[in-house]
This record gives structure tokens, C-alpha cells and sequence, in this order.
């Protein structure tokens, strides 16, 4: 390994702009962005998208899109300057110094070919091969602490969880001991619980490798656990660089303060107020900035602003901000008034009642259990928050309550008393248009060939049972209901943004007036900033409609916002049910409190994270006794393999599958420094 | 209309919609550039201008015999030559194009008809709809066209309206089959679970919510098909079946003159083949042009 001088810089930029070239024109993507990353140091990259994080990287390795050019600037890398490289020399940089992990490890591994031969490979182009190249590849396994690694190395990628496929992608970029390592949204769609191991791993290889890192990524909590510096680019230019504590402690540019005030934090809740959020949009790629570029969404913009593109103030102390008041900036107002959306009364008999839910599916002949034995209830107005990682029954929970799946014989669904049909068809129209879904991915979810005013107009002619002029003004107070203009109705899905994409389609579940709504991660593919007005849209719609959710998300933080109850499943199974504030304060079902921990916090407080080992096991072949003991921090013994401990009060309202006593579980999850034994 | 139509004060969303073409128009845009499709859709041009207005400006009447000149070679006042009855070959080429033109088109069209109803019905249901259904087609895709020509002239008599109903049914299995594939990977997005939400009726499920959206690969499959039926035509009229005489069609004139090119008379068919290969290839390209500008 080359050992990089102290003095040389891993990485310097140096004025790089980019353009993209779109319809013979091109476009500014990169606007002089000057970043340096010393050797041995974690630089982390934020901003939403479209700010231009994926093209530094793609620049430093030089594989921007054929319509994209360096326009202007320098690139080094460990001194070397990239531009001047020729094919060969770029060759032997990326075989040698620089190393890249995308965000989808599934497409970065060849599908065809088997993990061991793919890791060989590398070695191969090194001139090392046979024996010598395998046990290399083991080696590499090794250090990225996969489990069975000679196992692995025999199978394909498509047999790997999506954990194990990005511990296999890292293994293969360290694999030539790079000096920069570029990591561009890592973890991102990655449980949390999964996401935590990643990120442990590659703060530990960190310290084991002195390799620089470039960490690109939207999740501010996850770039403030792992980088040292931290840079915040917007439209193509970096607005604020500092150290990571100072600038998510005490932002300088109104651009991060806002950022910041979108995340619902600290346990924060819908009756608490709502969140913040960032008016207006991105300037486009391309877009001719006069003056500051966020002067348009910044509430302290003057003319000054308007005029004058702010240079980079030297704050002192290695901080820096692309704004003429960053002295004034965490003055910023709200955007969003914090005014608290009317509690409804919460004394209604049960909307919904949901008694012993099974769904069994046949797999390779043998029954998975995808929802065992599952009891909730719900009032109006309520949201109940459905957490757990993926395979633990979530969204198979939300299609039987919606009909899309027939549930197994024996349990009920009740929907304001009345029984509902297992199967959509033979539910009658009242209960098909009482519960309806958001469904997490907008671009799926509507109709790409239709029009909005089709899309909106056809769901209240089919919920809403409304034709003519009464349709007609029905579709105008629902489009202003969910903050969407007349001008809006006449485009196709594609050419709205994420956030109004998923606006049309909260618009057409409430076509109906609906009692129940599922919200299935409906902000898990949006910005922060987007994220925080569509929970807001959605916490407005339930106090003013009284209607209920159930809210599937794996952001914890989200699902906190919004939730007066909470279900913790695992493996189809109930592990925690109650209200919201019991089942995040604690004590807690070991498993929910592993998932807690496991949440990356901008705050860093916890030093002590609980680990889950291994990977959720298969629904069709679960455990013995406690489903979760495989993987709890807290077995007891024996009792946990043998027996499945039933789901027992343990307070009014709150329920836990644990054998472990109550009070026992508070002794045991109070002093939070205590390490699990 | 494009996305810059939309108006000024919509929030523009990011920036590269706001020059993006819409789907369709970025397929033209593709088109418009592509000299595969640009060459073929010249043959096919030509090919049609002849079949519409060439009795109108061919030298000869294709169908008056001149018995005395018969069998003359390629000379300047008959390019091509003439045939056994003495008929202009050049103007018999020319004006042949009608028939096939007619016919062929007409087959693709109601092949892709049925093939869609069908494989929107097996690829939305699934189950043992389709198992019974792809089954049945399979079978059919065995039997070689000109059996089923042979069966359905024996039943229904010659005529064009046989040949189109021949070729448009032994074609719709496999048009249908293309459009399943493409329904299933539609009816697995959430607008399908969407509409079954509102309780809507399989029909408007199939026809108005994913029918739009399987559009390109039925457009794609219908120009390839459209080849295939050119030649299905030529095929069966040069077996008899089909189109009769006296029409000049390329297919029947190579079958009443191929005994001949053994006598030295070789352009009484180099011709009319050379035609069917030129049309066939320039209807090809149009499909490759085609695939190409939805495939990119």
C-alpha cells in the first residue's frame, strides 16, 4: 500500500464545474466546487437531489455520462491531476488508488458470476492469480466480516441479502487497498438494522485502512456518524463546509438550518406541530443564477442577496459559508407556521378491529407464515405505526386489510363493527372506498398514460360516486385540499416532481372519504424537505377528516411523528403493540430496542449500539420457540429456543412478547450505557 | 405536447423536465434520425405511392396482353421485358404492389387486433386462463401457415377476405403472446392494485389502465409482423391460394412464370422477387427502426 504523504491532499478539487449537455444546450450541473479531503479523512457530501453530490463522484473517477464535461477546473487525485491522465494512466488510477460503492450493490455485481470469482477477478488484473488470488478473495470476505465467508464465495449474488451484497461490493473496492474510497448513498435502501452493521463496518475498516473516504449521501444522521468534514452542496455549488459537529450544531447557511429543521428529531410528534419545510424548488440544472442561488426559498433574502452571488466566507476555523448573513442564518423563520393541528377526540369506538390475521403462502411446497396470529386495534383518527424490517410482514399486513390478499381462514377484519370480506370483490363499496393506500412509490402508483385531472376525476367517480359539476368541484377542493393547483390537473405523472407525484396520489385516497388509509413509506423515495411537507399534508388531512392511518415506514423518526400506536413486528409476528410515547420511551421488546439503537442520530449521544447478528431469518423456516432468539441481545436461555413467549400486557395498553418480565426489561434497558452481555 | 408547454407558473419540477420531450415525442425525435428506420420507411413510401396511383403513370396497361411482343428481354420500350402473353413486366411490377399492399396490412392489422384482446385477457387474468389459452395458442404457432390456408380455402373458397382472415389469426398468437409479457410486468405496479381499489371492472382495467402503457411493444411487434405477412401473402398467392388472376400480384406472376427461367426468360420473375425482397427488407427496417427508437 502506498502510504500517502502527510502533506499531499487524498483528494482536491479545485474550481470543477460540470455541465450536462440537454437539448444542444449544456448545463451547469458543478459550479466551481473547491472541496479538499486530507489523506485518512471522511468528507461527507449532503444536499437533496439534484444538487450535484453523484457527479463529484463520477468526476473524480472520470465516468460522467457521455452528454457530461468537465468545464472547467482541476481534479487531483493524491496529487495527480485526473484531467491529464490518458486512457492507460486512468486505467491504473481506478485499478489502483480509487475506489467506488454505489448505492444498489445488486446492480453493481455481475449476476451471473460467483461472488468468489468476481472478488479473483480483481486480483487477476493485479498480476496475482490461482491459490494465491482465492485466498486473497477469502481474506477480503473475511475483513468485511461477512458470515461463512467460503460459503459465500460459492454462491451468486441474487442468493445475498442486500446487507451481504454491500458488504460483498466494499469487500471488492478495498479489495486493491485504494487510497480514496467514494461511497455514494451506501446504505441507502438498506433496513436500519442492516444499515447500522454497514456503517459500523466501514468505520471500523476506517481505522484498520488509512483510506480517505468521500461519503455521498441525502441522510444527514448517517454523514454526521461517519465523516469528519461535512459539505453541503446546493444547485451545484457548496454552500456551507465545516466540521461535521459544527455545521449540524450550529449551521451557518439557511440552506443547512432548514435542512435540519425538516427532520422530525428528538421524538418529536404531529401534536406537537408541524414540521418545517423548504418553500419553492431547486433552481434546474442549468439555470442561470444571479445572486444567491437559494435567495428564492430563504426567508431572509434581501435585495442584496438577489443581486450579489454571495462569495465563500472564511468563517475561521476551517468553516465556510456561500451566504452574505450567515452570521444571522439559524434566525431563519419558519416556513411553515408551527401551529398545532387540532387534537381529535380519541374516545370513539374502534374504527377498525383486527382479530388473529394469519397469511400463510406455499413456498417450495413448505407454509411461510408472512402474518402469524396478528390482533390490532384502531380508533378514529388514529395512526398506527407498522415497524420492522423488511420480511416481517408489513406490507403483507397492509394488503390483507386492504383485500388485495385474502387473509387465512379463521381471523376478522372489522371495519366500524361491521365484518370485512376477506376479498376486495366481495366487499361492498362503502368499505372498498373506506380503506384506501398511499402506496411508496408514486411512479408506479399512477398511471403514467393518464392525466391527472383522468387519474383524480376517475376516483371520484368510482369512490366518490360523483359525476358532472358536482365532480367538477369536488376535484377543485381536493386538489387545493392536498396544496396542488388547477394548473396541475392537465399534466401526466412525469412531469410533476416526487413530491407532487405523491400529493396526486394521497389526493386520489381521500377521493372517497375515506375512514382508513395506509400509508406504505409514502416518503421513503423524497427529499427531507419534501418528506416534511407531505407528513405535514398528511397530519392536516387526519385532524381535519378524522380519518386513520396506518403508516409503514422504516424511518423511526417518521413513524414517531406520526403514530399515536405502534406494532413491532418480526417474521409476521407481533413482537410490541402500544401507544407510540410507551413503545419508544421504554422499557421495550429487546428486538424494538435493538431497532432503536440502530437509528443513525445526528445528535451522536449513544456511543453503545446493540447489534443484531446475522441476517432475519426465513418466514418459511423460523425458529423454534422466540422467533427473534436467534438474534436477541437479551436470551434469557433455554426457555427462549423452546417456548414462544405469548404477547403479554405489560402495561394498560401495551403489550410485549417477551419472556423476560416487565419490570425486569426496565431494570435491564434503564442505565443505557450497560452493554448487552 | 411537450413538457414546455406546461405553464410558466407550474413550480417547474428539476430541471431536465422542463426540456424533456414528451415519451411520444422522444420517439419520433429518435426517428426522425435513424437511417434504418428513415431508408425503410423510403422503400415502404415508394412501394405505397406505386400501389395507390401506379396505373396512372406505368407506360402499359399491366393486364393488356400484346401476344406478338411476348417474351421480349429487358429493352427501351419495355425496361423489364415483357411476359409469355406479351404483358409489360415493368408495369405488372409496379402496379402488383396494390394487392399485397392491401392485403397484408390488412391481416396485421386484424392479427393485432385479436393478439391484444387476447394477451391482455391471459396476461390480466394469469391462472388457468392462461394456462388453457397459452396452451391452445402454442399448438396453433405449430401448424405451418399454409396448412391452416389450405383448411380455411377448403372451407370458405379463395378469396382475399380468407387470405387476410388466415393470416390475421395465425398471427395473433404470437402478437398475443408479446402483449402478456408486457401485462404482466404492468399489472404488478401499484396504479393496477390502484384501480382494483376503486372496484374497477377487468375490462376497464385491461383497456383504459394498461392498455396505454403496453402500446410500444404492440407498435413494435405489428411492423415486424407486417413483414411476415408480406411474405405470408406473396406465399400463398404463389401457391394458388389467395389472390387470383388476372391481378399483376408479385407472388401469382412468379408462380405462372418460374417454369420459364429454365427456357433463358429470367425476367419474367427476377422481378416481381426482387420487389417482395425490397418491400419486405424496407418494411424489416422500418421495424428495427422502430424497436430501436422505443428500445433506447
Amino acid at each position: 500500500m502506498t502510504e500517502p504523504k502527510p502533506a499531499a491532499n487524498a483528494l482536491e478539487l479545485k474550481d470543477l464545474s460540470v455541465a450536462y449537455r440537454v437539448g444542444r444546450r449544456d448545463r451547469a450541473v458543478l459550479r466551481n466546487v473547491n472541496l479538499t479531503i486530507k489523506a485518512g479523512e471522511a468528507y461527507g457530501l449532503v444536499g437533496e437531489s439534484g444538487c450535484g453530490k453523484s457527479t463529484v463522484a463520477l468526476s473524480v473517477v472520470r465516468y460522467l455520462p457521455r452528454n457530461g464535461s468537465i468545464t472547467g477546473g482541476s481534479i487531483a487525485l493524491d496529487g495527480k491531476d485526473v484531467m491529464k491522465l490518458d486512457a492507460e494512466a486512468l486505467r491504473r488510477a481506478r485499478a489502483d488508488s480509487v475506489s467506488m460503492v454505489y448505492q444498489d450493490p445488486g446492480k453493481a455485481l455481475n449476476p451471473s458470476l460467483r461472488i468468489g470469482r468476481q472478488l479473483t477477478e480483481i486480483f487477476e488484473l493485479a498480476g496475482i492469480s490461482g491459490q494465491v488470488a482465492e485466498d486473497k478473495a477469502l481474506a477480503m470476505l473475511n475483513r468485511v466480516r461477512i458470515s461463512d465467508p467460503a460459503g459465500v464465495m460459492q454462491r451468486y449474488p441474487h442468493q445475498l441479502s442486500g446487507g451481504m451484497q454491500q458488504r460483498v461490493a466494499i469487500a471488492m473496492a478495498l479489495a486493491n487497498d485504494p487510497s480514496m474510497l467514494i461511497l455514494d448513498e451506501p446504505t441507502t435502501g438498506l433496513d436500519a438494522t442492516v444499515e447500522a452493521e454497514v456503517l459500523d463496518l466501514i468505520g471500523q475498516l476506517r481505522r484498520e485502512l488509512s483510506a480517505s473516504i468521500l461519503f455521498i449521501s441525502h441522510n444527514l444522521a448517517v454523514v454526521s456518524n461517519m465523516c469528519d468534514r461535512v459539505g453541503v452542496l446546493y444547485a451545484g455549488m457548496l454552500v456551507e463546509e465545516g466540521s461535521t459537529r459544527q455545521v449540524f450544531n450550529d449551521p451557518r447557511h439557511p440552506y443547512t438550518v432548514a435542512l435540519l429543521r425538516c427532520l422530525p428529531r428528538g421524538g418529536q410528534r404531529k401534536d406537537q406541530g408541524r414540521l418545517d419545510t423548504i418553500p419553492g424548488f431547486l433552481p434546474g440544472i442549468g439555470a442561470d443564477i444571479v445572486g444567491c442561488a437559494f435567495a428564492d426559498r430563504c426567508a431572509l433574502a434581501t435585495e442584496r442577496c438577489r443581486a450579489e452571488p454571495p462569495p465563500l466566507y472564511d468563517l475561521g476555523d476551517g468553516r465556510l459559508s456561500r451566504c452574505h448573513y450567515h452570521d444571522k442564518a439559524q434566525s431563519l423563520p419558519r416556513a411553515t407556521p408551527a401551529e398545532i393541528a387540532a387534537v381529535a377526540p380519541r374516545q370513539a369506538p374502534p374504527v377498525l378491529q383486527v382479530e388473529g390475521l394469519n397469511k400463510t403462502y406455499a413456498s417450495h411446497g413448505r407454509p411461510l407464515r408472512a402474518v402469524k396470529d396478528v390482533s390490532v386495534s384502531l380508533r378514529p383518527g388514529e395512526t398506527l405505526g407498522l415497524v420492522g424490517e423488511s420480511g416481517s410482514g408489513k406490507t403483507t399486513f397492509a394488503r390483507l386489510l386492504l383485500g388485495l390478499v385474502p387473509p387465512d381462514d379463521g381471523g376478522s377484519i372489522e371495519l366500524e363493527g361491521k365484518k370485512l370480506a376477506p376479498r376486495l370483490a366481495s366487499r361492498s363499496e362503502d368499505q372498498v372506498k373506506a380503506v384506501q393506500i398511499v402506496f411508496q412509490n408514486p411512479d408506479s402508483a399512477l398511471n403514467r398514460s393518464h392525466s391527472i385531472r383522468h387519474i383524480l376525476s376517475r376516483a371520484l367517480k368510482r369512490l366518490g360516486g360523483l359525476t358532472g359539476k358536482t365532480l367538477d368541484t369536488r376535484l377543485e377542493e381536493l386538489v387545493r385540499s392536498v396544496r396542488l393547483t388547477d394548473r396541475h390537473l392537465a399534466v401526466k405523472p412525469r412531469q410533476l416532481s416526487g413530491g407532487l407525484k405523491q400529493r396526486v396520489a394521497i389526493a386520489r385516497a381521500f377521493a372517497g372519504d375515506p375512514r382508513i388509509v395506509v400509508c406504505d413509506e409514502p416518503t421513503s423515495a423524497l427529499d427531507v424537505s419534501v418528506q416534511a411537507a407531505i407528513l405535514n399534508l398528511l397530519a392536516d388531512l387526519q385532524s381535519k377528516q378524522d380519518v386513520s392511518y396506518i403508516f409503514i415506514s422504516h424511518d423511526l423518526g417518521v413513524v414517531r411523528y406520526l403514530s399515536d400506536k405502534i406494532a413491532v413486528l418480526y417474521l409476521g409476528r407481533i413482537m410490541e403493540f402500544g401507544p407510540s410515547e410507551a413503545v419508544f420511551s421504554g422499557p421495550h421488546h429487546p428486538y424494538t430496542e435493538a431497532l432503536l439503537s440502530a437509528v443513525p442520530k445526528l445528535d451522536r449521544t449513544e456511543s453503545s449500539r446493540i447489534r443484531l447478528d446475522g441476517e432475519i431469518p426465513s418466514a418459511a423456516n423460523p425458529p423454534t420457540g422466540c422467533v427473534f432468539h436467534t438474534r436477541c441481545p437479551r436470551k434469557i436461555g433455554a426457555i427462549c429456543e423452546t417456548q414462544e413467549p405469548e404477547l403479554a400486557e405489560a402495561q394498560p395498553g401495551h403489550t410485549i412478547r417477551c419472556h423476560i418480565p416487565y419490570a425486569e426489561l426496565a431494570r435491564l434497558q434503564k442505565p443505557k450505557a450497560v452493554e448487552p452481555a | 405536447m411537450t413538457a414546455t408547454d406546461t405553464p410558466a407558473s407550474l413550480p417547474a419540477p428539476s430541471a431536465p423536465d422542463a426540456t424533456r420531450r414528451s415519451p411520444w415525442g422522444e420517439v419520433l425525435h429518435s426517428l426522425s434520425r435513424s437511417g434504418t428506420f428513415l431508408t425503410g420507411l423510403f422503400i415502404l413510401l415508394f412501394w405505397v405511392v406505386c400501389a395507390l396511383f401506379g396505373q396512372h403513370f406505368v407506360p402499359y396497361d399491366p393486364l393488356e396482353s400484346d401476344i406478338i411482343n411476348s417474351l421480349t428481354p429487358p429493352a427501351a420500350d419495355h425496361w423489364f421485358g415483357t411476359d409469355q402473353l406479351g404483358r409489360d413486366v415493368f408495369s405488372r411490377v409496379i402496379v402488383g404492389s396494390r394487392d399485397i399492399l392491401t392485403v397484408a396490412p390488412l391481416a396485421t392489422i386484424l392479427a393485432t387486433i385479436a393478439g391484444t384482446a387476447l394477451g391482455l385477457v391471459i396476461g390480466y387474468f394469469r391462472g388457468i386462463v392462461d394456462d388453457i389459452v397459452s396452451r391452445v395458442l402454442e399448438a396453433f404457432m405449430a401448424i405451418p401457415v399454409v396448412i391452416i390456408a389450405l383448411l380455411a380455402i377448403v372451407a370458405l373458397g379463395t378469396s382475399k377476405i380468407t387470405v387476410i382472415v388466415v393470416i390475421g389469426l395465425s398471427f395473433a398468437p404470437i402478437i398475443a403472446r408479446t402483449v402478456r409479457s408486457a401485462v404482466l410486468a404492468e399489472r404488478e405496479l401499484d396504479y393496477v392494485a390502484a384501480a382494483k381499489l376503486r372496484h374497477e371492472g377487468a375490462l376497464h382495467t385491461m383497456f383504459v389502465e394498461i392498455l396505454p402503457n403496453v402500446i410500444p411493444p404492440i407498435l413494435v411487434e405489428t411492423t415486424v409482423r407486417l413483414g411476415y405477412a408480406i411474405f405470408a401473402v406473396a406465399t400463398l398467392s404463389f401457391m394458388g391460394f389467395g389472390i387470383q388472376p388476372p391481378s399483376p400480384d408479385w407472388g401469382l406472376s412468379i408462380s405462372s412464370n418460374y417454369g420459364m427461367i429454365g427456357g433463358g426468360f429470367w425476367w419474367t420473375v427476377l422481378f416481381d422477387a426482387l420487389a417482395i425482397a425490397s418491400l419486405v427488407i424496407g418494411v424489416n427496417l422500418v421495424a428495427d427502426g422502430v424497436h430501436g427508437a422505443f428500445n433506447d
